[in-house]
């Protein structure tokens, strides 16, 4: 069998709230919840990471760079632990497994030119040899992600568009050559007509450099338009994962059922014709102590889901679902 | 039928060390009663700067240049501060962007609306109170509500809460700025069916602003896409999404990505910045169809067909 990029064994996250001087109550929030998926080592893939807020994707994503330590599990990158990579060899595992923030105004220092996210890479990860080696690099792979080194180097970050700035960070990633990028909702703050071009890009950097990506989004129109694997998770558990397209256009999760018929099509001729149960959406916060996570949301609700937790389980071929429905 | 609101040729300029900002630079139209009326736009074409300007509502550095705004045929541009802040909330009410986060956390839900009302009438307390609960199960929100604090509630029940003030005193007109932005989409869906109720079941007229093309198109009635500071078209939303009239609008609904389509593209280039509008039609620099007199005439806002408005030379 071959070894995959990444694996993620029985992943839990638990965030303790509360309990301050022992005033208020200690509560455990499971933020993941024993999650497990693989990334293939050989093709290169997008994987989106779909949910509602709160659903813990970007704990997953945290957990995965090495920012969180999980409570219990494993994170294997390449077969060997991430603990490891980090403690042994933690600059390789740094330029393997590269992340796009959700901010684009956050991450660059004002006083700074934009190039320097360039170069500083170039120089930390010493990708060239010479400063024209470094220089051309640049241009190039600007050039190669369809902007104009002319119009953009040499400018300061408040010159540049929410757009301009996240490709320039899919710039700094054809220059580092990463295996594995983490986007965390990286199109969120652009505006619309510019994020087909972002999503385009990181589309034609997964062929041009073999990089697989985990694409974290709550919205599932981008997710859809711009991965090749979905994975959706409710409350830190993966409720269902398969290919996007079957997952989106047939999804078996009665909660995944429900995201997708919430998802806004932008045709006024297909409005929605149901509309949300209250009740689902003022209590969400809820979450079943016992049994199935979504039984209380759940319209296919059956006894067995309050007392039993219903495992991933293959439903059809690649389509994995976490339901009683599919016994 | 009369328009309910209608804004003619409005100019509102910041003042700036390098000279006037124009943000909004000439913009008219007319909303009629009982509709949902959508302003949609990239980041920075003055949607938001256009709402508050037609509300009164721009501080300095920015100034209203010119233009007026009739509602129900007083202008209210001219009107006094007192007799503007009496139509207020009771006849126009708006819910600003990310007002959901500007709650008191310190009030229950319930006396900040008794507080609103009671500001702006002579009704008292007891009835206030019975009428805030009225509201909020307009807006479909359990009774408990009102006497939780804003911290008890997720993000889409405070967004209702919102919804419920702005609707207190049955206005005429609610003014919603980016009501569903950060919402998740189930959420989303129930905000934008509570706002679509609005006009269903209490003839509340509603102008709704958002960035967001697919939320429009569930719930807006007429459309206006705006550019740069000005109107590049206006139309019912099914005209504007099935067979657009300016480019922009066109590639814009291109752009949005969907389920139901299988590859985007982007409109390549970037919005120009409102120091240095290019000159003639302000999109030109990122059309694929310009010609000559693009960069050198600015094309008026015509109606191109009954009730279809355009400003492209293409369309002469």
């Amino acid at each position: 069998m071959e070894q995959p990029l990444l694996e993620l064994r029985n992943v839990t996250k638990d965030f303790a709230i509360g309990g301050g001087l022992g005033l208020t109550e200690r509560k455990i929030i499971r933020a993941a919840d024993n999650v497990s998926f693989t990334i293939p080592g050989k093709k290169p893939t997008i994987l989106a990471l779909v949910g509602e807020s709160g659903s813990g994707k970007s704990t997953i994503a945290r957990i995965i760079l090495g920012l969180l330590e999980p409570t219990s599990g494993e994170i294997l990158y390449e077969g060997k632990d991430v603990r490891v990579w980090l403690k042994r060899d933690r600059k390789a595992y740094r330029r393997n497994v590269q992340m796009i923030f959700q901010d684009p105004y956050g991450i660059y220092n004002p006083f700074y030119r934009v190039d320097r996210v360039l170069y500083k890479a170039i120089k930390k990860f010493g990708l060239a040899s010479s400063g024209n080696e470094a220089n051309s690099m640049v241009v190039e792979s600007m050039r190669a992600m369809g902007l104009r080194p002319e119009d953009l180097l040499g400018r300061y970050p408040h010159q540049l568009s929410g757009g301009e700035r996240q490709r320039l960070m899919l710039v700094r990633m054809l220059l580092i050559k990463p295996k594995l990028v983490v986007a965390d909702e990286a199109v969120s703050m652009i505006d619309v007509s510019l994020r087909c071009i972002f999503l385009n890009n990181l589309q034609d950097l997964k062929d041009r450099i073999k990089m697989s990506c985990i694409y974290i989004t709550h919205d599932l129109n981008i997710a859809y338009c711009v991965s090749d694997d979905m994975i959706v998770l409710c409350h830190g558990k993966i409720v269902e994962t398969g290919e996007t397209k079957p997952v989106v256009k047939e999804p078996l999760h009665p909660y995944t059922q429900n995201l997708v018929s919430a998802i806004p099509i932008p045709d006024p001729k297909k409005r929605w014709k149901d509309t949300v149960d209250i009740g689902d959406v003022t209590f969400k916060e809820l979450r079943s102590e016992e049994g199935c996570i979504y039984s209380h949301r759940c319209p296919h609700v059956m006894p067995i889901c309050k007392e039993e937790n219903p495992p991933l389980t293959e439903v059809k071929l690649g389509r994995r679902a976490a339901c009683f429905l599919y016994r | 039928m009369d328009p309910i609101l209608q804004v003619e040729d409005l100019r509102i300029y910041y003042k700036s060390i390098f000279g006037d900002i124009e943000s909004v630079d000439g913009v008219s139209f007319s909303v009629n009663p009982n509709e949902v009326f959508g302003i949609a736009g990239e980041s920075g074409c003055g949607k938001s700067t256009l709402v508050e300007g037609v509300l009164r509502l721009i501080y300095p550095p920015g100034y209203i240049k010119s233009g007026k705004i009739l509602y129900e045929n007083k202008d209210l541009l001219r009107l006094g501060d007192e007799e503007l802040r009496r139509l207020r909330w009771k006849e126009l009410s708006y819910i600003p962007q990310g007002s959901m986060n500007s709650l008191n956390p310190v009030l229950r839900v319930e006396e900040q609306m008794v507080d609103s009302i009671t500001a702006h009438t002579d009704m008292p307390k007891e009835e206030a109170r019975a009428m805030s609960i009225a509201r909020l199960k307009d807006v479909g929100l359990p009774v408990e509500v009102a006497r939780m604090y804003p911290h008890e509630l997720s993000g889409g029940m405070k967004q209702r809460v919102i919804i419920a003030m702005a609707i207190l005193l049955k206005p005429s007109l609610v003014v919603a700025d980016e009501p569903v932005t950060a919402l998740d989409v189930v959420v989303q869906k129930s905000v934008l069916q509570s706002i679509a109720n609005l006009r269903d079941n209490y003839g509340i007229t509603v102008i709704f602003v958002a960035h967001d093309l697919a939320a429009h198109a569930e719930i807006v009635d007429r459309l206006v896409i705006m550019y740069a500071g000005k109107i590049a078209e206006i139309g019912s939303v099914y005209d504007v999404f099935e067979d657009a009239l300016h480019p922009y609008s066109k590639l814009l609904v291109a752009a949005i990505p969907s389920i139901e389509k299988e590859a985007v593209e982007g409109i390549p280039g970037l919005a120009p910045s409102p120091l240095n509008w290019p000159l003639g039609c302000r999109f030109h620099p990122r059309c694929p169809y310009a010609m000559p007199i693009c960069s050198k005439e600015e094309p008026p806002l015509k109606e191109v067909r009954q009730g279809r408005y355009a400003a492209c030379h293409l369309l002469r």
